[in-house]
């Protein structure tokens, strides 16, 4: 398949430039790296503190219950948010050499993923510190991680088509994403604080929901995820990624004639 | 001399900018009736041919569709009908201003535009110290793109493109990047890059001087159309002649 060739060929180059460009963040701040673990760490205590202060929400392991989905969600967040202008905020190089566009959201994904790891490794401090029980539940970390890549990588694409041709799709994603934000259970688990029948659906219409409770559920609290649901999001996931290099495929030599 | 193997075959290409243009949600929402869609077609239906090692020249006002047709070949817009076959050649387009990411190093950017064109890591690490060279900017390769002048910009883009070779080049304007030094150099560089038979090279250029020089055949566009294809010299003299 064409998108497997280009994803090769284009591989080394994508590598190259996320490197590049954690390089350049690095170099033009202040603490430098120190930022990509004191981030989500400060995130964490805010949150911690008006969810235990303000909320009095008495949930187990509450720091690192926020952790893991502040971690999951900035991922999401930013590479969808980041993927509306993402040919814009590119034209020096989409306006003079042919690149499958998706590589730029592939990028994006690599920058943040270095992020993400990052944080996940914090992760695993924390759950040291706070004498979290391992189990092999853990494992299951992995689809849901896997999940959430196909799903980013589909979403943005989407995002990144439409955002070409609609100029103000940023604003509203903006909004779209804030409600998913506070309709993912950031800051309280969905399964405790929702009353009944509501924190099922949420589970089944917004795929982070979904996956930030079953990492909390598999890391923390020693539940397995529903297989069921794993598979439909991963199935909903690929077709999503599927149908978006499709059209990426179709459309993207006529982007630059717009911007 | 007739029988060569032909590098760059273009066939009745046409290129429309489509009112693609992009529009804002209440824009579309408040304004249901359908905005009329301006069709501006920048190529019309040319067809030409370059045999391999042939250097191009194109002339024409601004706006007859030159830098366009360049962008098609090198496959950054897509055709709305005719062909374009590159029968399995490299093609890299030279143009003012290569795509830099502005936050990143020199170095590092010659890193990127290189594997960008197609060729790999090891490749342009290799051809690395002979870009440096080449672009003589001295310090100033360690340092973000950004704090370029325009004319280190170009200059930097010229090198890249130049010594990193492809099979078909296409040069949109560069020849009269930097200071006169590097023009000098730049100039010398381009014939030495011409005169290796097996590079196709097409230009698009204002002066009637380089292309004189260096072209074998050139190519007079007119509002999208080939209005004379011909030898550089009768060519150009139609072509001034028009235009006075």
């Amino acid at each position: 398949m064409k998108f497997v060739n280009d994803l090769k060929r284009y591989w080394d180059y994508t590598r190259q430039s996320a490197k590049a460009e954690l390089k350049s963040e690095v170099a033009s701040s202040y603490l430098n790296w120190l930022w990509w673990i004191l981030d989500p760490l400060l995130f964490m205590m805010v949150y911690t503190f008006i969810a235990q202060v303000v909320f009095s929400s008495r949930e187990q392991f509450f720091p690192i219950f926020v952790f893991i989905g502040l971690t999951m969600w900035s991922f999401f967040n930013k590479i969808v948010i980041g993927s509306v202008k993402i040919v814009r905020s590119n034209s020096a190089i989409v306006s003079k050499v042919y690149v499958p566009k998706y590589i730029l959201v592939v990028q994006k994904m690599l920058v943040n993923g270095f992020k993400m790891a990052i944080s996940f490794i914090l992760v695993f401090v924390l759950m040291l510190i706070f004498r979290v029980p391992i189990t092999w539940n853990i494992l299951y970390i992995i689809p849901i991680v896997l999940i959430l890549l196909v799903i980013t990588f589909g979403v943005s694409n989407l995002m990144l088509h439409f955002g070409v041709f609609v100029e103000d799709l940023r604003n509203v994603m903006t909004v779209v994403l804030k409600l998913m934000f506070y309709m993912s259970g950031i800051f309280y688990s969905i399964t405790n604080r929702v009353p009944a029948p509501y924190n099922e659906w949420m589970m089944q219409l917004n795929p982070m929901a979904f996956l930030l409770t079953s990492a909390r559920g598999c890391m923390l609290y020693n539940q397995a995820p529903s297989v069921k649901l794993l598979l439909f999001w991963g199935a909903f996931g690929l077709f999503v990624s599927f149908v978006s290099v499709k059209i990426l495929y179709k459309y993207e030599n006529s982007y630059v004639k717009v911007i | 001399m007739e029988n060569r193997e032909i590098a760059l075959d273009v066939k009745d290409l046409r290129i429309s900018y489509r009112c693609l243009k992009s529009f804002s949600i209440k824009r579309s929402l408040f304004q249901l009736k359908k905005s009329k869609v301006e069709v501006y077609e920048a190529v019309r239906g040319v067809s030409f041919q370059v045999p391999k090692g042939e250097i191009l020249g194109m002339v024409g006002r601004n706006g007859s569709g030159k830098s366009t047709m360049l962008r098609a070949i090198a496959g950054i817009f897509s055709p709305d009908s005719g062909t374009i076959d590159l029968h399995g050649h490299s093609v890299s387009l030279l143009s003012i201003g290569v795509g830099f990411q502005k936050s990143l190093t020199g170095r590092e950017n010659i890193l990127l535009s290189g594997m960008l064109l197609g060729f790999t890591e090891e490749q342009v690490r290799e051809k690395m110290d002979e870009i440096i060279e080449f672009a003589g900017l001295g310090k100033f390769i360690d340092m973000p793109v950004k704090t370029y002048s325009s004319g280190m910009h170009s200059k930097l883009a010229f090198s890249i493109t130049a010594v990193l070779e492809s099979d078909i080049m296409l040069i949109d304007e560069v020849l009269s990047v930097g200071d006169v030094r590097f023009k000098k150099k730049s100039y010398k560089k381009m014939q030495q890059l011409i005169s290796n038979k097996d590079r196709t090279v097409v230009i698009v250029s204002h002066n009637s001087e380089t292309l004189r020089k260096l072209c074998t055949s050139l190519m007079w566009l007119h509002d999208g159309k080939v209005k004379m294809l011909g030898e550089p010299d009768e060519v150009l003299e139609a072509y001034e002649e028009f235009m006075n």
